[in-house]
Parts: C-alpha cells; structure tokens; sequence
C-alpha cells in the first residue's frame, strides 16, 4: 500500500490559518490501513484543530468526510455538492487524493495534510517499512525475490558495498543492508552462482525517470468487461 | 597482459614486477590551489600515482577531476576518483572523456559514500549505475571503442581501470566473490580498504589467490597509519566497513601521547614489510589522511624509495 | 466510608477504561474541560486483559497532541486504582483538582471570537 505520514499540527494550523470553515477529507484506501487518513484520524484532526482555534479565540468550523477513495473520479464527484461549502479543505490522503480533487474542483483549495512517504507494509503494528520503489521493471526474483531498488540506499545491483557491517546498511544501524540478507539467502540456498558475473545496467526510463507514467488498459478503456 | 592498456606509469610499475606505491590526496574545501600544489611536493617522486579522492565522505570539495590535473600539471600521475552518487551515465561518460583528454590515465570507480554522511545531507544522490557497471563501462568504452549505447567513441579513452574492495564489510564469505566480480567486470587493479586486521586479510588473500585473482588483476593492500589511538577509536567507531582491533588500539594506548604517531607509522611499516612478501598483494596504497608532509620519511622507512622509473 | 470528593469533577461511567477513546478525551478538552482523567483498573488487572493499558496509551497521545497545541499536558492523565480502594478514590480526585487549580482554567475558550 502507500504509506503516509500525518504532518504536525502547526503545519496544518499554518496552511489554514486564514479560514473559518474548512472540510477535513479523509480517504478509505491506503492511508486509512495505514492509521493516518481515516475516518478515526480524520476525527482526530478536526478536534485537534478546533481546540488550537478555540485557544487561539478564532473560531472555525469543520466537517469531515471520508471519501471512498479520493484517487477514483467517481468517488471524488461524490463531494460535488458540498466542496463549494468552505473556504478550504485539507485532504488526508495521499498525495494522489488532493491533486484528484484539484483537478475536478478548480475553484476549491486543496491542502495535503500527510507527507505521502512509500510503497510497503506494516513489518509489526505500528511500524512501516519500504519494499517498492515502483521502477516499472520488476526484477525481484533475480534477488532471492528482494528488491535492491528500493532497499539498498545506493540502489546498488551488484551490491553489497563496502559499507555493509554486521547485517546492517552504513547510513544507519537501524536500516536493514538488504544485500546482506540478499547473499546470505542465495548462499544457503547453495545458488551463489546466481551472484557471479556483472547484473547489467537498468534501463530507468520505466521509472519516474521517464517522464510521469500511464498505464494504459485498451479492453477496460472501452468500457467494463 | 602483453601490451599497455593505458599506458599510466602505474600500469607500467606493476606490468614490470615491481611492487607498487600509491598515495592519495584529498583536493580542498575550496579553490586553495596553492595549499594542494604543497601537498602534491610531498607525494612527488615518492608514489607511482595519487588517488585524488571524489567528494571523499560526502563532502563537497573541489572536483577529483579539476584536482587530478592541477596534479599532471605538478608532474604527479593522479589515480581519478569517480562515485556513482553524484553522476548519471551521461555526466560519467563525459567526465572519463574530459579526464582522458587532459591526461589523465588511471581511474579507480566506486559508488561513494551515501550523502547522508557529509555535508549536505539533503542531497537527492543518483547511483544511475553501480561501481560494478562503472567498471565494465570504462573497459567497453576503452576495449570496444563504444559508449553504453553501442555509439561509436571519436579517439576513445584509454585508463587503467582501478576498483576498491573492503574485506572487512560484510557478509564476509561473499567478499572475495564481489573482488571476483570487479575483476570479471574488468578491473586492472584494486585498492584494498585500510587495512588493521592483518590475521582476517591473510584470510582473505589466501582465498583471493586460492581462486588466482591476483594473476588477473593486481591487488593493492590500503594502509593508513594512525595518528594517534584517538583516531584509531574514532575509525572504528564511525567510519563504515573499518575493521580496527582492540589490539592496535591498546598498541597505540601503550605509549606516550606524543609517541603515538610514531607508534602508528611503526605498525604501518610492519604492514608494508609483510605485504611485501604476501603471495597476491602487488603493492601498497598508502593513504597518509591529512598527513601528507610524513610521506616521505614513511615512503623511505618503508624501502619503496627510489620510485622505478620507466 | 462516607468519603467526599471535589464536586468539580464530572464522573463518566464505562464498562472498561479500553472503551474510552482519543476522541473521547480530546472533545472533553476542546468542549473547554479544565482537565481530564482516566481512572483504570490496576496495571495487571484488567478484566479485559489490557484495557486499562491501552487507555494509557491513548493518554500519552493525547498529551503529545495538547503538548504540540502549546497546552499543558498535565491537563490530561492517567491514574490506576482497584474498585475496592474508595479512599485512593478521592485522593486521586483532591490532586488532579489541585493540580488543575494550579494550571488555573483552560486556555480553551469555548466563547466565539467574532
């Protein structure tokens, strides 16, 4: 999934610091699995900001919705008729969710109110960790099915640099060296011929180096099948 | 090996049989020109070719490139540094133009330091290619004449194609692998990581010469003296993939304060002496960190001195 | 046990302190609650395993959020008693009163700025 971070509360207070009705949308996808952009945490923010209002003496009303899905046109029409009710709206989806509204409610302010961070999984409750870089080349079965990409911080393909020490990345002891568990998997596994040789150069036009992406689906763009 | 890939004098000293000695020189936080020409006195005569390091740690300083021939125009032969952190294959390709166009002969490619160690942290880095694929593209661009693209190279740039190798980093069964790697990549010569853990190098040149690497390639042993035990236990400490034992340490922490430099050269002498004799290891990289002005005396107390010259 | 306890306080009866929530807190706060305290089970002894830690929990986040709003913390807390300790009852109940006297009224005015 996509994994978002709430941002703080006076970033938020600071973007709407002007306006006296505004709409908190939450989204029902990623970042309401994610604990930061659902309907408890869009209940969350709106107390939140209407004490630090309260306590400033400059009142503000708030709604919230929470959306089905802010990245799907049809769900984001769903708010048509309200969207033009308040003098800004903070979305706590990702950053996919306010552009979506953006584009479908010119007129209307749009503030992301999370910090949308990565592409993985919950490792324990709580805790988020990277696993896709989302390079549109999948080559994760030539790892022991582990992606260097995203979890090496050089995003070396021949790795592991000289930086590797006791299982952990040199950047910080906490980050897990990815190669490590990469060479120590294929070793036990007897396949280290798999690590012979020079893995050639990636071609990163798939990436977001190529310009933004499109995914293009001709059956389904014709209509439902 | 039968004729010069490069031509560097590096290549020559090591084709020849002699056992090589390298320095290295970090180029300045700035453009103090006259402060790194002081250094590079130090390092002439003394060293086969100096590594001019690439925004060493991180750190911005003037560019490997710009400091590699300020150094051919002081009569030194730099080894040019270049990381894969700070440039794409266009910018890489270009450079190793530019370097061979001005004279420069050899380079060693490494992946660099991940910014967050230096000084400007919030750097977006680039790793386009790995230190692997730098290897392999500089002998495509030299052996077959052609960019990465297949495009043919207009006069293409001969090196003498230097790679690094840290056998203290983990995991360290696969270490002498990845050494393989570079080779098969194509790597000329390697430049160990600083060496203080002489029992796990033994260890390690055995295996390297137990699968012939050192017939393929020549291996250069990094020493660093220490200065003092402050910076031993500094290194060992914060510095990535350095592997300093208790026992260099207490060493150092025998002496008096003000011996312990001397104490540090004395080990990197005893280093030097035993790399001498160790089966595979064709020379030594000397890396003098800011201590450039005791070259000399460690390049004569070494018995490296005179340099051959060919 | 005829014991007597400051009649500024509102008592709010849940099954378990595990049923109180975030929003529970913060709205008693934002509706200008002077102070807010959670009275649990002792740790160890909830009848529903951990309801009395989670609320802990949920304590120390509401803290953080009145913490970063500029808002004394100590506003909020979290205490642990057994239901058989009345006196520790109203003990509780004279601090967390003298302790809110102290912080003085809360800077949340629930009066409209025009």
């Amino acid at each position: 999934m996509i994994v978002a971070d709430r941002k703080s509360l006076e970033e938020i207070l600071t973007m709407v610091k002007d306006n006296k009705k505004i709409l908190i949308a939450g989204c029902k996808g990623c970042v309401t699995v994610c604990n930061v952009g659902g309907l408890k945490e869009v209940e969350i923010l709106a107390s939140s900001m209407k004490i630090a209002r309260k306590k400033q003496g400059t009142h503000i009303d708030i709604d919230i919705n929470v959306l089905e899905r802010q990245c799907d046109n049809e769900y984001v029409a769903g708010v048509s008729d309200i969207i033009g009710n308040y003098d800004a709206v903070i979305s706590l989806a990702c950053g996919v969710g306010p552009q979506f509204l953006s584009e479908m409610y010119p007129d209307q302010t749009f503030y992301p109110g999370v910090n949308t961070t990565f592409f993985g999984g919950a490792t324990q409750h709580g805790v988020w960790e990277e696993r896709c870089a989302g390079c549109g080349t999948c080559a994760i079965n030539n790892f022991g099915g582990l992606c260097p990409i995203a979890r090496c911080a050089k995003s070396l393909m021949n790795g592991p640099c000289g930086g590797s020490s006791n299982g952990a990345c040199e950047i910080n002891k906490d980050t897990v060296c990815i190669w490590d568990v990469i060479v120590r998997k294929k070793m036990d596994a007897g396949k280290l011929e798999d690590l012979i040789g020079v893995r050639g150069i990636k071609n990163w036009r798939t990436a977001r180096d190529g310009g933004p992406r499109r995914s293009i689906r001709e059956e389904l763009v014709q209509g439902n099948i | 090996m039968s004729e010069l890939k490069s031509g560097s004098n590096l290549e020559k000293v090591l084709k020849a049989g002699h056992f090589a000695f390298t320095g290295e020189c970090g180029p300045p936080k700035g453009a103090n020109v006259t402060h790194l020409k002081e250094k590079f006195q130090y390092l002439k005569g003394n060293v086969d070719a100096v590594n001019m390091t690439d925004n060493q740690t991180a750190v911005v300083r003037m560019s490997s490139l710009a400091g590699s021939v300020l150094m051919i125009e002081e009569g030194l032969e730099p080894n040019f540094q270049m990381v894969c952190r700070d440039r794409n294959r266009l910018a890489i390709m270009s450079d190793i133009l530019g370097a061979y166009a001005l004279g420069i002969r050899n380079m060693l490619c490494l992946s660099g330091d991940h910014q967050t160690f230096g000084n400007h942290p919030e750097a977006k880095n680039v790793h386009d290619i790995d230190s692997m694929q730098l290897i392999a593209l500089v002998k495509k661009m030299r052996d077959e004449g052609k960019f990465m693209n297949d495009e043919d190279i207009d006069v293409p740039p001969k090196m003498f194609i230097g790679a690094a190798c840290n056998p203290f980093a983990d995991p360290y069964e696969y270490r002498v692998y990845r050494l393989a790697n570079k080779i098969t990549a194509g790597a000329d010569f390697i430049q160990t990581q600083c060496i203080f853990n002489m029992e796990k190098f033994r260890d390690f040149m055995k295996k390297a010469v137990d699968m012939g690497l050192h017939e393929k390639c020549y291996i250069l042993a990094g020493v660093t003296p220490m200065k003092n035990a402050g910076m031993a236990n500094f290194m060992s400490r914060f510095v990535p993939g350095m592997d300093i034992p208790d026992s260099l340490i207490k060493r150092l922490k025998s002496v008096d304060k003000k011996d312990q430099a001397e104490e540090g050269i004395r080990f990197a002498l005893e280093q030097v002496e035993e790399f001498k004799e160790m089966e595979g290891v064709a020379g030594v990289h000397m890396m003098a960190i800011e201590w450039e002005h005791r070259v000399p005396e460690i390049a004569e107390r070494a018995k490296v001195l005179p340099r051959p010259v060919l | 046990m005829r014991l007597s306890y400051p009649a500024d306080i509102k008592v709010i009866q849940v099954p378990c302190t595990g049923r109180v929530d975030i929003l529970h807190l913060l709205n008693a706060i934002e509706d200008g609650a002077d102070g807010v305290y959670v009275a649990g089970c002792l740790e160890g002894e909830c009848h529903y395993i951990e309801g009395n830690l989670k609320a802990r929990r949920k304590v120390e986040y509401v803290k953080k959020t009145l913490t970063e709003l500029g808002i004394e913390p100590e506003r909020v807390e979290m205490y642990n008693l057994s239901s058989a300790q009345g006196a520790r009852f109203a003990e509780i109940a004279s601090e967390m009163v003298g302790k809110i006297r102290e912080l003085g009224p809360t800077p949340v005015k629930s009066t409209h700025a025009a």
